[in-house]
C-alpha cells in the first residue's frame, strides 16, 4: 500500500531547510505521497529512509515479466479486486502444459506455439508452454525442454521439476536466457531451487499444498530472503471452491493488507481430467486473479472461449469497446437486402447485429464511426448526425451492392430522418425500431424491398 | 516476519430468499427450488453463509424451434416436438428447473391461443415435479395475455413469470400478485435500471421475496464483460444492505450462447474455433461460469452437456479446499 504523507513525513528529517523546493517537509511529504515530486530531491534524506520508503510505495502486486523477446509476457501490478473499480491490467498467460516423456512433446509444443484465433481485429495466442518433469533424469529433462524450445521457437517456458539439479541442468543448456518461469520452490526443496532461479535470473513460483495461504507467505518471504526478486504464488488447491477462496485471499491480502510476501502475481494450476472441467476452473482463474493460468487439453473450442474470455475481462470498462466502422453483410445478403445503419459502440453493434441475425433476414448493417457512442449518446454528442450517417453511406460503396435506395435508422434518431433524406438526395430513409429487440419484427413486418 | 491473518469480509446485507415451486395451496410440486440467501461474495464460505446453491434451469420451448443451432437440434432430437417430454428428459438430466418458452403463442409463430398455452402449462407440470419458470412469446402485447392467463389458471404454482419489464410490469405483477406466482424483473445491464423495476414492484405490493431479478446479460465475447460487472455490483450493493437490489438474479444464458456465430455455425468457421459440437458447450459453459462468479442464482441452459457440466462445477463449488 502506497504510504500516506504523514507516514513519508516521519522519515523525512524534519529540519524544514526548503531545499527541496517547498516551504516544509510536511508539505514535501504531502506532495510525495500525491506522486507529485521525487524523494532525491531532499539531499539529507537517510540511506534507511529511502530503503523504507522504495519499498513502501512499490506497487502491491509485482509485475512480473516470463520469457524474453516478442512472447514475453507481463503479469501482475493490478490494484484492484473488481474491474469496476479500476482496469485489470495485465492479462494471465495462458499457458499449455506438456509431461517431459510425452512422446508427442515436439508436437504438442508446436501446435501450442501456433495456436492463433482472430477476434475484434486482434490475434489472441497462447502465452506459454509448461515443460513437466516425468520420469527420466536431469540431463532427460534437460533434453526434453531443449527439444519443445526448439518446436515452438520464442514462446516462453515454465520448467516444472521438483528436481532443482533437473531445472539447473535444463537452465544452463542454453534455456536460462529465455527468462523461462521455474515452478516450484516447495517447503522440501526451496533453497537448492531459489539458488538455481538466482543463478540463471528466471522468476520462481512458490507452491504449497490445499490452499495454505499462510504456510506461502512464509515461502515466499524465505525466498525472497535468499535473493530471489521476481516470485509467483502457486497455493496449490484442487478446487474450484479451493482456487476461488485462495486466490481472493492472496489479493485482498496484497491490495488491502499491504502484505509483501503475497505481492505477487497468482499461479493456477487449472488443469482437469476432461476440457469441459479444465475450461470452468480456468474460466474462473481468468475471472478471478490468476496470473498464469495452466491447461492440460489442447482443445481448439476451449481455447478459442478462454482467449475471448480474457479479452472481455481486461477490457477497461472506462473506455467503450469499438468495431470496426464499416459495411457488414449478415446472412446471405442479396441486392433486395435491407440496410439498416448503426453506431460502432461493442455492445450497440452486438445487439443489433445480434437481432438481426436472429431474425433470419439477410441484411447490411453499416456500422457508422461514432467514436464507440451508443446511439442516442452518439447523437448527443453530435458524433451520429445526419452528415455522418450520409457520408458512412457514401463512404461504404453499398450503393453498388443493393438495388433500392432505403435506409432503415435507429428509431431513437428518428428526428434525423428529414435532414438525411436531404444529405442523401435520392433515398428513402425509414425509420426503424428503438430497440434492437423490435428488430426482427421490424424487418418482417415493415421492410419491403 | 509476523505471520499473515487471513481477511475475513463481513457485510451487513443479505440477498433475499426466493422460492419458486409450491406444494400446497394449489401448488402440485413435490419438489421446491429455494435461492439467495447469501451473507458474501460467490461462493466464499470461508466467510459468509451461503444456504443454498446456484440453481440450474433447462429451457423447454412449446414447438420445434427450427431456428436453434444445429447442435442443440442434434442433443434434443424429437423431444423438440413435445415440450412434456423434453421437460421430464431435462429432469432426468438433473435440471433444478423448467423454463417454459410459450413461443407458439407469439404472432409470427403461430399465433396460438391462450387457452393452447395454458393447456401446454398444464400439461409440462404434470410431466415434471420441479418448479417451472414460464416465458411468455416475447412480443408485449401477447405475453401479458397470455401469462395472464396461465397465472389464473395456474394459481398457487409458485411459478416464475417472464418476463416483467418497464413497458409491462404493472399486468404481469398483477397476474402474480393475485394467484400466487413470482415475476421475474428484466432490465437491460444497468444497475439503476434493475433497483427501479423492483421499487416499481413493490410498489404494487408484490412482496420481494416473489421477485427474481435478470440483468440481462450478453453472451461471451458479446458483452459478457457489462453484464459481468452490473451483476457484480448489483451484488455489492445488495450485500451493502440496499434492499432494492436484493433481489436473487436470473441468467439466459443458453439463449445468448446459441444464437452467436460460436454456437451456430458448423462449417466456413476458422479452425482454430474448434468443432461446433465443442465450441457450442464451451461457450454455454464459459458464459455460465463467468455469471456464477459474479453472483447468479439461477442459469437457464440449453444444451444437455452443458447441463452436465455445470452441475459439477456446482458440486464442486460449494464443497471445500
Amino acid at each position: 500500500m502506497a504510504p500516506t504523507g504523514l507516514e513519508i513525513y516521519k522519515l523525512l528529517p524534519k529540519t524544514n531547510c526548503k531545499e527541496c523546493g517547498f516551504p516544509t517537509c510536511l508539505a514535501f511529504a504531502m506532495k510525495l505521497a500525491q506522486k507529485g515530486t521525487e524523494l532525491d530531491k531532499c539531499p539529507y534524506v537517510s540511506d534507511e529512509a529511502k530503503t523504507a520508503l522504495d519499498a513502501a510505495s512499490a506497487p502491491p502486486i509485482k509485475l512480473v515479466t516470463i520469457g524474453a523477446g516478442e512472447r514475453a509476457f507481463a503479469i501482475g501490478n493490478e490494484v484492484a479486486m473488481f474491474r469496476h473499480e479500476k482496469t485489470f491490467y495485465h492479462q494471465p498467460g495462458l499457458v499449455a502444459r506438456v509431461k517431459s516423456d510425452d512422446p508427442a512433446l515436439a508436437e504438442v509444443a508446436a501446435r501450442a506455439g501456433g495456436y492463433e484465433v482472430e477476434r475484434v481485429g486482434m490475434t489472441l495466442r497462447l502465452d506459454g508452454l509448461a515443460v513437466e518433469h516425468a520420469g527420466g533424469d536431469a540431463a532427460a529433462y534437460a533434453a526434453a525442454v531443449a527439444a519443445a524450445r526448439a518446436a515452438a521457437p520464442g514462446l516462453p517456458l515454465v520448467l516444472m521439476s521438483a528436481d532443482a539439479a533437473a531445472i539447473d541442468a535444463a537452465l544452463a543448456g542454453g534455456v536460462a536466457a529465455d527468462k523461462p518461469l521455474v515452478h516450484a520452490a516447495t517447503a522440501a526443496n526451496w533453497q537448492a531451487m531459489a539458488e538455481v532461479a538466482k543463478k540463471h535470473g528466471c522468476p520462481l513460483a512458490v507452491r504449497v499444498e490445499g490452499g495454505d495461504v499462510v504456510a506461502l507467505a512464509e515461502l515466499s518471504d524465505q525466498v525472497h530472503g535468499a535473493g530471489v526478486e521476481d516470485i509467483v504464488l502457486d497455493a496449490g488447491t484442487s478446487t474450484l471452491a479451493g482456487d476461488l477462496a485462495a486466490f481472493t485471499q492472496l489479493r485482498r491480502l496484497a491490495l488491502k493488507k499491504g502484505a509483501r510476501a503475497l505481492g505477487f502475481p497468482i499461479f493456477s494450476l487449472s488443469a482437469a481430467p476432461t476440457w469441459q472441467a479444465e475450461l470452468v476452473r480456468a474460466t474462473q482463474a481468468v475471472a478471478k486473479y490468476a496470473g498464469v493460468v495452466v491447461l492440460d487439453h489442447l482443445e481448439p473450442a476451449e481455447l478459442y472461449a478462454l482467449l475471448t474470455l480474457r479479452q472481455n475481462i481486461y477490457t477497461d470498462p472506462q473506455k467503450p469497446i469499438q468495431v470496426e466502422p464499416g459495411l457488414y453483410e449478415i446472412g446471405a445478403v442479396t441486392a433486395d437486402s435491407p440496410l439498416l445503419i448503426t453506431t460502432n459502440f461493442s455492445l450497440t453493434y452486438f445487439s443489433v447485429s445480434g437481432e438481426v441475425e436472429g431474425a433470419g433476414v439477410p441484411s447490411y448493417l453499416l456500422v457508422a464511426d461514432s467514436d464507440g457512442q451508443s446511439v442516442l449518446t452518439g447523437w448527443a454528442a453530435g458524433k451520429f448526425d445526419a452528415e455522418k450517417i450520409a457520408k458512412t453511406v457514401k463512404d461504404s460503396g453499398v450503393e453498388q451492392k443493393i438495388n433500392h435506395k432505403k435506409l432503415v435508422i435507429p428509431g431513437h434518431v428518428a428526428g434525423l430522418s428529414g435532414e438525411t433524406e436531404e444529405e442523401l438526395p435520392g433515398w428513402q430513409i425509414m425509420v426503424g425500431p428503438r430497440d434492437a429487440v423490435d428488430i426482427p419484427s421490424y424487418l418482417k413486418t415493415v421492410w419491403s424491398a | 516476519m509476523s505471520a499473515v491473518e487471513i481477511p475475513a469480509e463481513k457485510w451487513p446485507g443479505a440477498v433475499r430468499e426466493v422460492t419458486l415451486g409450491s406444494s400446497y395451496g394449489g401448488g402440485t410440486r413435490a419438489s421446491t427450488v429455494t435461492v439467495g440467501g447469501e451473507t458474501t461474495l460467490p461462493f466464499l464460505a470461508f466467510e459468509g453463509s451461503i444456504p443454498h446453491r446456484p440453481a440450474l434451469a433447462m429451457e423447454v420451448v412449446d414447438m420445434r424451434p427450427e431456428d436453434w443451432s444445429p447442435e442443440l437440434q442434434d442433443a434434443w432430437g424429437d423431444l423438440l416436438d413435445d415440450a412434456a417430454g423434453w421437460a421430464a428428459q431435462a429432469v432426468e438430466l438433473g435440471a433444478d428447473l423448467i423454463a417454459l418458452k410459450l413461443r407458439s403463442c407469439h404472432p409470427d409463430q403461430g399465433d396460438r391461443s391462450c387457452e393452447d398455452a395454458v393447456k401446454t402449462v398444464d400439461r409440462v407440470l404434470a410431466a415434471v415435479s420441479v418448479p417451472l419458470i414460464v416465458y411468455g412469446p416475447g412480443t408485449a402485447d401477447k405475453d401479458n395475455e397470455v401469462l395472464v392467463a396461465v397465472a389464473e389458471r395456474t394459481k398457487g404454482e409458485q411459478l416464475a413469470l417472464g418476463l416483467c419489464e418497464e413497458k409491462n410490469y404493472r399486468t404481469i405483477v398483477a397476474a402474480a400478485l393475485g394467484n400466487g406466482h413470482l415475476v421475474i424483473a428484466q432490465t437491460p445491464i444497468d444497475v439503476n435500471l434493475a433497483k427501479q423495476l423492483n421499487i416499481l414492484i413493490s410498489d404494487m405490493g408484490l412482496p420481494l421475496e416473489r421477485v427474481l431479478m435478470d440483468p440481462n446479460t450478453g453472451a461471451l465475447g458479446y458483452g459478457l464483460e457489462y453484464t459481468y460487472s452490473v451483476m457484480e455490483r448489483l451484488r455489492m450493493a445488495s450485500l451493502m444492505g440496499d434492499s432494492m437490489t436484493q433481489q436473487p438474479m436470473v441468467c439466459g444464458v443458453g439463449e445468448e450462447a446459441w444464437r452467436q456465430k460460436e454456437g451456430r455455425a458448423a462449417t466456413d468457421v476458422p479452425e482454430a474455433w474448434g468443432a461446433l459440437a465443442e465450441r457450442g458447450v464451451a461457450w454455454e459453459v464459459s458464459t455460465a461460469t463467468t455469471l456464477l462468479e459474479a453472483g447468479a442464482d439461477v442459469l437457464v441452459l440449453r444444451h444437455p452437456g452443458s447441463l452436465a457440466v455445470m452441475r459439477e462445477a456446482l458440486d464442486d463449488l460449494t464443497k471445500g479446499a
